[in-house]
């Protein structure tokens, strides 16, 4: 344990308005904390430099997932577990169930939650991917009320976010009628499990018979953020796959991604990747 | 006397199972002593350099803390191994990141990190030799007067001459890298120590009686005043064989300075940072075969990457230049070996021993001579495997009955090889997944090399209550490979009695004799025997003086057991190690016969690879081997198992991100051991030829999976895309480039 | 030290026993157990939730309880390995694990069984792929696995019985 535990509280708000509360009158003092696994491994390796926590998990209000006829909404503190067991989710949103599937293992999917994956902000986070193809909104909230923002463009850089101190991640809203896309998702991490990727790439394309009438491509650990490839879908919208058009898409995305060297992987092994799963996804849509 | 087999064979339960399953077995960390503190290591932040001053930050209470430096050590400030090389504590110069410089002991755990963190190091830095390549070109002396640990070398028949005789010559280099133990315990030890009673350390480790060596040495005690006992121990694998050494003289520097019992257990982090690894390794070959596929010559170099103290390197590296020819027969061979001094945290011990290293490269090699001469891989082993009568590169001539060609016959049909490599090869071509299929074939020496075992000379301790209960004592330990099990069943056996009158006693140096190192796959054969050696003369003492009839009841042996002691006192019997006397090794021309016995093997691997990824996934393992009379069906193939499982990773996934001597990537997060989902069916198979010097005819097997796995896998991997795979391990990331130069 | 260090009275059933933790509030739930309330039978391999060593089941849910602060755990029903035998009587997980070689050195083996426990309660005959799933977070260095699927498989046919 390289964090002097003594330091750090952790305290139980009785209510949503009570955490609100506690997060608009100290401004940046507290910070939230839900199933803690990404918060406990920064604090076992010494890499904790908040000391305030308020412990979130118990609050019904960011919990569960809702369906209304044009949205399936999913609290903030939705843990993996939850997600996976989802049938609508399932059916409808099956890169979002995948993602969960293939995060970490049981244990951590019963505890780490998408509301803190997406404001743990990593650009290896696996569930982002998926919510960008899906166009999918947030719902912060505050003790001044809520807004409504898209998730595209909510990481506006490494590890920064359009939230202010005083938010909490509400819920994650996905809107419905997707079904009939075709959908492809692939985390590429080395083992089958408890693998950190190393390239995540998710895409889901809406088909004219062979042409692609509209599509989403989006991929994690190859930028500073999990990024949509907007310029690689703008080269493949409307057309039909040839070869010669997948090569093009494939050249878009080498200049989009801006993959590096880690202790993970090579930017080299990282580009490569992500080209070659954007042209397995377009053979999966001429399949 | 006959023995009736009624334990031995049988998959009879674990004997520490129960405790193992519930929980309550007692592992190093489980215990707390009464006022114990917990200590802590400061290390060095540089891979090189003088310790220029050691600063203590104004905000930590340091009168309250125990602070010891290289000045406080009572003894030679070394680790006592096979020299004195290595200090337990860095004085003024340090070798390598992570060296330990200061320790620190206090009560409360947190603040004890609070004050690690508070201690800073200041180190001049001296230029560093970070490769194998930097050190063998000597610009920067960093160890002795040429970096240079050790070196080897073999030489059968005359090799310069023999190239002419070649139709073909084939050259290949190969290098394996280092790899971490990752037993699931991390290392910790337990220390009381003061003048008056001695040192005395509980802990998680392999050999008790090295680190009873190493504690006489730092304290300059004699022999009785120290002792050691093991703990249970959450795997060792090599990885606790030498380092326990280090934390137990630190634990116990705290504890005689503070008069107060330490614990001091390393974290992950710090496990992985400062403990040893497998040696990296560099191989070439020179191999000349005839066009009929004969092996005329064998030219080996091969060099490991040792770290920055001698420590066990030099064992290793024996064990690899022997195993580096393989189980073939060829008239010519020269091998010569080197380990060298690198300024990385030291490399040590881990299972195989530097035969690993070797075997990788010779059987990726031989598939290439193979390919060269025409013919199959198969064929060409066949053609060359050794057999009874012939001899081994060392000069050593082969008295087993090996059989490694029905080996080979069994583990390509149980694999359905040929089929496989016929149909991948067909169906590859328009498949987007890659198919392959290899195989290795080897062997491995069991006990310790040449003359090691006569200068061990271990001994084992046998001896029965006047209850009828039954003791084994000796050093060998647990660790999860079966010893308790197989030495419950060795007496049990040899004596009639059941499995639960027997009782294996924890090592603990004040009661068990040295029963050497448990290491080099020697527990169950050497000592194996001398438990039944020991058994056997405790039946005979209760059977010459008239207590025991020969057919007898477990309550007759009681009564007989205390008719005996109430007559002569203790019954007992202590035997001791007796070198056959048909081995002969000279230690200077390094020949003669290496091993009393070997462990032969064919493994085979199949592989599918995903271009795309370059992920390669094993799909099916078949694991053959010959190691004698298996004792325990359920253990030995657990412990290939678990072997080839580990060789996975060592081909796969285990890959160490060196940066200038420190592991970058030291969590277990990052550095990727294969779990549940990453093992393929592993489909384990032993053929049993009783070894008449082993007890019941058993062999060792421990290090045996260790050597086959990767190489198989390797084969495969170049089988199914053909790419010419020459280093492990092979993450996605090389093979991706190997993938994108074969498309060029 | 600068922030003068408060301790939490946190309340909860272990292995069916009321206890009353008192700690930092970001006291790790494995340290809770083991230096607190004297249960050492749960394991730290590594203390970042990978090895899964520490596994223990709160609510019912398998979780990794180096990853847990004890300010979470006010109210919660708790399993350790001390509690998956009934008194002497060894579970069906814990009988085929004894009985298959599903422990060599034993230290995964708490985690290994709470893993296995809790995935039999949730799917009661699990498929080999959902077993290696099930299990995928508790790392083995031992035994490469396979004798620990025999155990799992094995353990579903005595409870059939
Ligand atoms: C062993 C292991 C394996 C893992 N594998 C994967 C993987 O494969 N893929 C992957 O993507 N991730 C993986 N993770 C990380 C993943 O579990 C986390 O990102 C998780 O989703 C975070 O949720 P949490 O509730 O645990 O967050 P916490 O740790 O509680 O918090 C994380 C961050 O989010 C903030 N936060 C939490 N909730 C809210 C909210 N409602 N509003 C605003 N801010 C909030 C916190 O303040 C904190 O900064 C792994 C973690 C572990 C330990
Ligand atoms: S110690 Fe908790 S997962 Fe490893
Ligand atoms: S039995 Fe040793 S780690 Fe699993």
């Amino acid at each position: 344990m390289k964090s002097y535990i003594p330091h750090y509280r952790l305290e139980t708000p009785r209510s949503l308005g009570e955490a609100l509360q506690r997060l608009a009158s100290e401004p940046g003092v507290w910070k939230p904390f839900a199933g803690g696994t990404d918060l406990m491994v920064l604090l076992e390796a010494g890499k904790l430099p908040q000391r305030r926590f308020l412990n979130v998990w118990n609050l019904p209000e960011l919990r569960g997932i809702i369906a209304t006829r044009t949205h399936v909404s999913l609290g903030a503190l939705t843990t993996y577990s939850e997600i996976r067991r989802n049938a609508i989710v399932e059916q409808e949103f099956p890169l979002l169930s995948r993602a969960a599937s293939e995060t970490g293992s049981v244990a951590t999917q019963n505890r780490g939650t998408i509301g803190g994956n997406i404001a743990n902000a990593s650009p290896a986070a696996d569930t982002p991917p998926a919510l960008l193809v899906y166009d999918a909104e947030l719902e912060l909230i505050s003790a001044h009320g809520t807004r409504r923002v898209a998730f595209h463009g909510f990481w506006r850089g490494y590890k920064q976010l359009d939230l202010r101190n005083d938010e909490l991640i509400a819920r994650v809203h996905l809107p419905r009628g997707r079904q009939n896309w075709r959908q492809f998702y692939r985390k590429v991490g080395t083992r089958r499990a408890q693998a950190i990727s190393k390239v995540c790439f998710a895409g889901a394309a809406q088909m004219d018979a062979r042409r692609i009438a509209d599509l989403r491509i989006s991929l994690g650990s190859v930028a500073p953020v999990v990024l949509r490839a907007t310029a690689t879908e703008n080269i493949l919208r409307g057309l039909t796959p040839t070869p010669a058009l997948v090569h093009a898409a494939q050249e878009a995305l080498g200049r989009e991604i801006a993959p590096i060297d880690d202790i993970r992987s090579t930017a080299r092994y990282r580009l490569r990747v992500a080209q070659n799963l954007l042209a397995e996804f377009c053979e999966s849509l001429a399949a | 006397m006959a023995i009736e087999n009624r334990h031995i064979g049988r998959p009879v339960p674990r004997k520490e199972g129960r405790e193992k399953v519930t929980g309550s077995a007692r592992y190093v960390d489980d215990f707390t002593f009464p006022g114990m503190i917990h200590g802590v290591t400061v290390r060095s932040p540089m891979p090189r350099g003088r310790i220029r001053e050691i600063r203590f930050a104004k905000n930590i209470p340091w009168h309250e803390f125990t602070i010891v430096s290289a000045k406080d050590i009572p003894g030679k400030n070394c680790v006592a191994l096979l020299i004195e090389d290595q200090p337990c504590l860095a004085d003024k110069f340090v070798n390598h990141r992570e060296e330990p410089v200061i320790l620190l002991a206090h009560p409360d755990k947190y603040l004890l990190e609070e004050a690690r963190r508070a201690v800073q190091i200041d180190v001049e830095p001296s230029p560093a030799v970070f490769s194998i390549e930097d050190s063998l070109s000597k610009k920067q002396i960093i160890w002795g007067e040429d970096n240079i640990f050790k070196t080897y070398e073999v030489e059968k028949g005359e090799v310069d001459r023999a190239w002419a005789a070649a139709d073909f010559i084939v050259e290949g280099e190969y290098a394996t890298g280092a790899q971490e133990q990752l037993y699931i315990e991390p290392q910790g030890m337990i220390a009381q120590a003061n003048p008056k009673n001695g040192v005395t350390v509980w802990g998680s480790l392999q050999c008790p009686y090295y680190v009873h060596k190493a504690l006489a040495r730092l304290f300059d005690l004699p022999k009785e005043k120290v002792r050691v006992v093991q703990t249970e121990t959450g795997g060792g694998f090599g990885g606790k064989e030498e380092y326990p050494s280090m934390i137990a003289g630190h634990a116990a520097l705290l504890a005689w300075k503070s008069g107060k019992a330490v614990k001091l257990i390393y974290d992950r982090a710090e496990d992985m940072a400062a403990t040893t690894k497998r040696h990296p390794s560099r191989t070439r070959h020179r191999t000349g075969v005839t066009r009929e596929g004969m092996l005329v010559a064998m030219e080996i170099d091969f060099t490991l990457d040792g770290g920055a103290y001698e420590t066990l390197s030099p064992v290793v590296l024996s064990r690899g230049t022997i195993h580096a020819a393989g189980p073939y027969s060829c008239p010519n061979v020269r091998i010569r070996s080197r380990v060298v001094a690198t300024n990385a945290p030291p490399h040590g011990a881990f299972r195989g021993f530097g035969a690993p290293q070797s075997v990788f490269a010779l059987e990726r090699h031989l598939d290439k001579v193979a390919a060269t001469a025409g013919l199959s891989p198969d064929e060409f082993r066949r053609k060359n495997f050794i057999r009874a009568g012939e001899t081994l590169a060392v000069g050593q001539v082969v008295q087993e009955k090996v059989q490694m060609e029905k080996l080979l016959d069994r583990a390509l049909e149980l694999s359905g090889y040929h089929q496989k490599r016929a149909r991948f090869e067909k169906e590859n071509p328009r498949s987007p997944i890659k198919r392959g299929i290899g195989f290795a074939s080897f062997l491995h020496g069991a006990g310790f090399t040449g003359s090691g075992e006569e200068y061990l000379a271990s001994e084992a301790l046998v001896a029965a209550t006047r209850e009828g209960k039954v003791q084994v004592l000796a050093g060998s330990t647990e660790m999860g490979q079966g010893t308790n099990t197989v030495f419950a069943q060795i007496a049990a056996d040899t004596l009639g009695l059941d499995l639960d009158q027997i009782e294996i006693l924890r090592p603990d140096t004040s009661l068990v004799p040295n029963s050497g190192p448990t290491v080099a796959s020697r527990t169950t054969m050497i000592v194996g025997k001398l438990v039944e050696n020991a058994a056997s003369a405790v039946k005979n003492s209760l059977v010459e003086s008239g207590f025991l009839k020969s057919s007898f009841t477990p309550s007759d042996f009681g009564e007989a057991c205390a008719r005996y002691i109430d007559k002569f006192g203790p019954l007992q019997s202590l035997a001791k190690y007796q070198h056959p006397s048909h081995l002969h090794w000279d230690d200077n021309k390094y020949q003669g016969d290496a091993y009393g016995a070997y462990g032969w093997a064919v493994y085979v691997a199949e592989v599918a690879v995903d271009p795309r990824t370059a992920e390669v996934r094993v799909e099916d393992f078949v694991a053959v081997q010959e190691a004698g009379k298996v004792i325990n069906p359920v253990l030995a193939a657990g412990q290939i198992e678990g072997g080839v499982a580990q060789g996975v990773g060592f081909a796969l996934y285990e890959n160490i991100v060196w940066q200038e001597g420190r592991m970058a990537n030291g969590q277990m997060t990052n550095y990727i051991m294969p779990t549940s989902m990453d093992v393929p069916p592993i489909r384990v198979y032993f053929e049993e030829i009783p070894y008449e010097r082993g007890p019941a005819g058993a062999k060792g097997i421990g290090e045996l999976p260790l050597d086959g796995t990767a190489p198989a896998i390797a084969n495969a991997i170049a089988h199914a895309t053909g790419t010419d795979i020459r280093e492990i391990p092979m993450t996605p990331e090389k093979l991706m480039d190997l993938l994108e130069g074969a498309h060029e | 030290m600068n922030e003068s260090p408060r301790k939490v009275r946190v309340q909860c059933e272990i292995n069916g026993k009321a206890y009353t933790l008192e700690a930092y509030p970001m006291t790790r739930l494995l340290d809770a157990l083991r230096e607190h309330a004297g249960l050492t039978g749960t394991k730290e391999g590594c203390g970042e939730g990978e090895c899964g060593a520490c596994s223990i089941e709160m609510d019912g849910a398998l979780v990794n309880s180096c990853l847990i602060p004890l300010a979470q755990v006010e109210g919660a029903q708790i399993r350790t390995i001390e509690g998956v035998a009934n008194a002497a009587q060894l579970s069906f997980v814990q009988q085929a694990f004894l009985a298959n070689g599903g422990a060599q050195c034993g230290i995964c083996t708490p985690g290994m069984i709470l893993a296995a426990v809790n995935l039999l309660s949730r799917n009661p005959e699990p498929s080999e792929s959902e077993i290696r799933e099930g299990l995928a977070g508790n790392l083995c260095r031992c035994t490469g696995y396979t004798k620990i699927f025999a155990s799992v498989v094995d353990a579903c046919r005595l409870a059939r019985q």
